[in-house]
């Protein structure tokens, strides 16, 4: 296996993205958004989904797309994964998009402790493997992208969902200092927090108020990756909310139902 | 996730006429479709496309549907031979976007490329090239089905025959489809050269679209359905070939209609009014022209959402196909009936078709197919109930892709096949599982297949 240190990238190469939960209705809307201009490694469990899927970005773009399998909770896996996309890359410059997540009812959580350790471990110890493991490699070559799908539930912690948003907010903590770190590599860092979006994970809430296309969704991002930013808000306006669900005092907080 | 994959939502036929109100599943991937399917505890379920037949053939009141349109993978394409596979809910758009540019046009079409390729193999749709190419399951290699054991099974015409026979055309009765896989035609250019002609009445309108064209395989007639006396059946015909040369590429910019229009919008001195500009437009000695295959096959998609211009009561279309020999004096009849009706309608569509489609329900046979509008207002039942004996008298069939109206035992005398449906049904959905609003409403299921 080639040393991925070992060899710069290329500037003329094609920008290759590794998507990590490529399943999801987003990661397949960011996926469709960049194939244009960059070749695609789709890591999830899914691999007949992933197949297709990978199958769909290389006849409406003619790029190069496949499809791995990728297990968040299968730490030791993930080495292999970095020099799979190494290998996938070539010369051409690696940039992460981390989509994958986990979101059982806290009810169900509540009583079952296997439930919460599957919940805190994939939706951040699976984000801190991946993210650590590929930062040598992110280092090496000097610059490029990881965009990071955290959760406005990380913003605070709810009755509802607070094991899952936990998890959330270690894993905005732990990206925080990793932007930093990346930062004096020249790679960049976003985190983004995501409200509403119209997918299946809230489809059977009914109409949302404000639910995001994925597709508009992916072209907000997309946007805010030109921009370079650091934390984002997608749609714009769970800032402000996220803003005021903040700055409610925990006695009056913790009586609340939000 | 452990939550359902169900919510509850109102669905509409694109007539706006047909009303349902089910619980809806969007599975994004196949295993969210195979899960959601065995979550229906044994309700009827239907799969949902893009929502663009007229009536209650994708419908299910009470029941669940399955929306495909998120299943919508272009899975492989061979640039050698132009075989694509692809998902259900792939829009006839997304072809013209993505495979139109590198030369590559799906050979049948129906008017609306807002519709998706599941709903095409489900009303086995034809376009306006019938007669040359047939209907879209001529164009299939094979058609993969999940069906109501849950499993999925890959039907052509050889391989599960029956099964591909039944769900060609079969309005979505015998499962879901989760795959197909299509033979494109390669075209030398985005364009189709069209040549139009301004036609004075009914004889001369039949005889365009009859007389041999191998040259044109597309054509289609647009009718004054208002104009009577001498000039009834005026029209204008459209005959149309690939292009050699490109056009350039024009951006896609389509105006949505946001609101429902009144009444007196379409009232009769409007609509004769646009028809006639419509007919003069046209110069005498014909014309000719390169056009888009976009505006070409899909005049209608420039307008989103252009059912509103029937206003809230929504509209019925009506389509019939009547067999070679009847035809000119079964249209004429149908026009009149029309006519003194006084209903107004924008355009009547009168196409050629040469053959029968493969499917135990397909609709075409060789003969002459009349579309037309007809606003949704007091008396229309007894119109269509009258359109509807006329067709039968004929020996023709009514289109179920645009049905809302139809009686059981007019479908029965009009779909003779329907044997052979049957005991397809009978096979690989022996509960009933898959069911639609349509299928109650003629009886589809029931009677029969011993």
């Amino acid at each position: 296996m080639t040393d991925v240190a070992a060899l710069p990238p290329d500037p003329l190469a094609r920008e290759v993205w590794v998507i990590l939960g490529a399943s999801s209705a987003v990661a397949r809307a960011f996926s469709r958004g960049v194939a244009p201009d960059a070749d695609l490694l789709l890591c999830g469990r899914d691999m007949d989904d992933l197949g297709r899927m990978a199958g769909d970005l290389r006849v409406r773009h003619d790029c190069r797309a496949e499809a791995v399998n990728f297990n968040a909770t299968d730490y030791d896996s993930h080495c292999g994964l970095v020099e799979r996309a190494a290998a996938f890359a070539g010369r051409g410059r690696l940039n992460l998009f981390i989509a994958f997540g986990d979101m059982p009812e806290q009810t169900e959580i509540d009583n079952d402790f296997a439930l919460a350790r599957r919940t805190v471990e994939t939706n951040y110890l699976g984000a801190v493997s991946v993210l650590s493991r590929f930062a040598p490699r992110l280092e090496a070559q000097g610059g490029g992208s990881v965009v990071v799908l955290g959760s406005v539930a990380g913003d605070r912690g709810r009755l509802k969902n607070y094991v899952y948003g936990s998890a959330k907010a270690g894993l905005h903590a732990y990206v925080q200092g990793y932007r930093a770190r990346m930062h004096r590599a020249g790679v960049h860092v976003m985190t983004v927090k995501p409200g509403f979006l119209d997918t299946a994970m809230t489809w059977s809430l009914g109409k949302l108020p404000m639910a995001m296309q994925p597709d508009a969704f992916a072209a907000t991002i997309m946007k805010h990756l030109k921009a370079k930013r650091d934390v984002v808000y997608v749609p714009w306006p769970w800032l402000g909310i996220m803003t005021i669900i903040r700055t409610v005092p925990e006695r009056v907080f913790k009586r609340t139902n939000i | 996730m452990s939550t359902s994959p169900w919510r509850d939502v109102s669905l509409t036929g694109w007539g706006r006429t047909a009303r349902a109100d089910s619980k809806a599943a969007r599975p994004e991937r196949q295993s969210a479709l195979r899960a959601a399917l065995e979550s229906s505890n044994g309700k009827p379920v239907l799969a949902f496309g893009a929502g663009r037949s007229y009536g209650d053939a994708a419908l299910n009141s009470g029941g669940y549907a399955l929306l495909t349109e998120r299943l919508d993978r272009l899975i492989s394409f061979d640039s050698a031979t132009g075989e694509l596979v692809a998902e259900p809910g792939v829009t006839f758009e997304t072809l013209m976007r993505v495979l139109l540019p590198r030369g590559w046009l799906v050979p049948v079409t129906p008017g609306t490329a807002f519709a998706t390729l599941g709903g095409a193999v489900a009303n086995d749709v034809h376009g306006k090239n019938q007669e040359a190419a047939g209907n879209f399951s001529d164009h299939l290699q094979w058609i993969e089905v999940l069906t109501a054991k849950g499993e999925v099974v890959r039907a052509s015409a050889q391989e599960n025959a029956d099964l591909f026979a039944a769900t060609v055309g079969g309005i979505g009765l015998t499962g879901i489809i989760t795959a197909l896989s299509l033979r494109l035609q390669r075209v030398p250019g985005n364009a189709a050269m069209v040549k139009l002609r301004r036609l004075p009445d009914l004889d001369a309108v039949v005889e365009g679209l009859t007389t041999p064209h191998p040259d044109t395989p597309y054509s289609v007639a647009w009718i004054d359905a208002l104009a009577g006396g001498r000039n009834l059946g005026r029209g204008v015909l459209e005959l149309a070939a690939p292009a050699e040369e490109p056009l350039p590429e024009q951006a896609v910019k389509a105006r949505g209609l946001p609101v429902d229009l009144p009444g007196f919008v379409l009232s009769g001195p409007t609509v004769r009014a646009f028809n006639e500009m419509y007919w003069r437009r046209v110069p005498a000695g014909g014309t000719e022209r390169p056009t888009h295959w976009r505006s070409f096959l899909y005049p209608l998609d420039a307008i989103h959402q252009w059912n509103r211009m029937y206003g809230k009561a929504g509209f019925h279309q009506f389509q019939c196909v009547v067999p070679q020999d009847e035809a000119p004096a079964a249209v004429r009849g149908l026009l009149e009936t029309l006519g003194k009706a006084g209903r107004a309608s924008f355009l009547a569509v009168l196409k050629a078709m040469g053959r029968e489609g493969r499917g135990d329900l397909s609709f075409s046979m060789p003969g002459l197919t009349l579309a037309v509008d007809i606003p949704n207002r007091p008396g229309v039942d007894e119109l269509l109930t009258r359109l509807e004996r006329q067709t039968l008298d004929a020996g023709g069939r009514v289109y179920l892709a645009k049905d809302s109206h139809l009686s059981p035992d007019g479908f029965r005398a009009m779909y003779p096949r329907l044997a052979g449906f049957q005991a397809a049904l009978k096979k690989w959905d022996p509960d009933g599982k898959f069911m639609s609003d349509m299928a109650r409403r003629l009886k589809i299921r029931e009677g029969g297949a011993a």
